[in-house]
């Protein structure tokens, strides 16, 4: 493998591995679930990306490639699904964004609790 | 090389999980939990290239799936208790 390919190929996985670490600090550090989601989604997308991306100049064109292919397509497109599952299951259970004159649309019932905990 | 991506990672995993245990709502802990699946499926492509062993590749596949079909199981049962039933008739509806 050419030195230029190389040195490319661990400069993907070492940013993948930053933008894990930031978003693992955002998931420890934001204040609220929905930011906390937000922070989530650094991981799912860039990190994963970056580091499968620096695997795939690793191993070139065999079938190494095609698996990480799949596995970078199934995470790009279950990790958003889950995340808004998630979202839908959080609102419902009376967990909401903690922002002041929101545009969500509020569960009918009465004694919300707004951005804190409720379990 | 290898060995520093994945001391990363597992810091990164750490990190995670100090999430999952402090977590205010049980959201958040399903929420670090999908995370920490994730990295785990980051770890064990790594492995295998660091083992020289790309057959990993498909048990990091199998543990993606697994991971998607767990979070989606939890949170459903936790908004709704209850797997089975699919809709709920109000305002929301279903996950």
């Amino acid at each position: 493998m050419p030195v230029i390919l190389e040195f490319l190929s661990w400069l993907l996985m070492f940013s993948g591995l930053v933008f894990c670490f930031i978003g693992a600090l955002g998931l420890l550090k934001l204040p609220d679930l929905f930011s906390r989601m937000h922070a989530a989604g650094i991981i799912d997308t860039l990190g994963v990306g970056l580091i499968i991306s620096g695997l795939f100049i690793q191993t070139g064109f065999t079938l190494v490639f095609a698996k990480l292919l799949m596995v970078l397509v199934f995470i790009f497109f279950a990790s958003p699904t889950a995340t808004h599952a998630l979202a839908r299951a959080a609102i419902n259970g009376r967990v909401l964004p903690n922002v002041k004159n929101s545009d969500v649309p509020v569960p009918v019932d009465n004694n919300l609790i707004s951005g804190e905990t409720q379990n | 090389m290898y060995e520093i991506l994945i001391i990363g990672i597992l810091l990164t995993m750490g990190l995670v999980l100090i999430r999952a245990v402090i977590g205010p709502s049980v959201f958040d802990r399903i929420l670090a939990v999908n995370v920490f699946g994730t990295l785990t499926v980051i770890l064990i492509c790594v492995h295998g290239f660091f083992t020289g062993r790309p057959d990993f590749l498909d048990l990091a596949l199998v543990y993606a799936l697994i991971s998607f079909i767990g979070t989606i199981a939890v949170s459903k049962y936790v908004a709704f208790s209850d797997v089975k039933n699919p809709i709920r008739h109000d305002f929301f509806g279903d996950i």
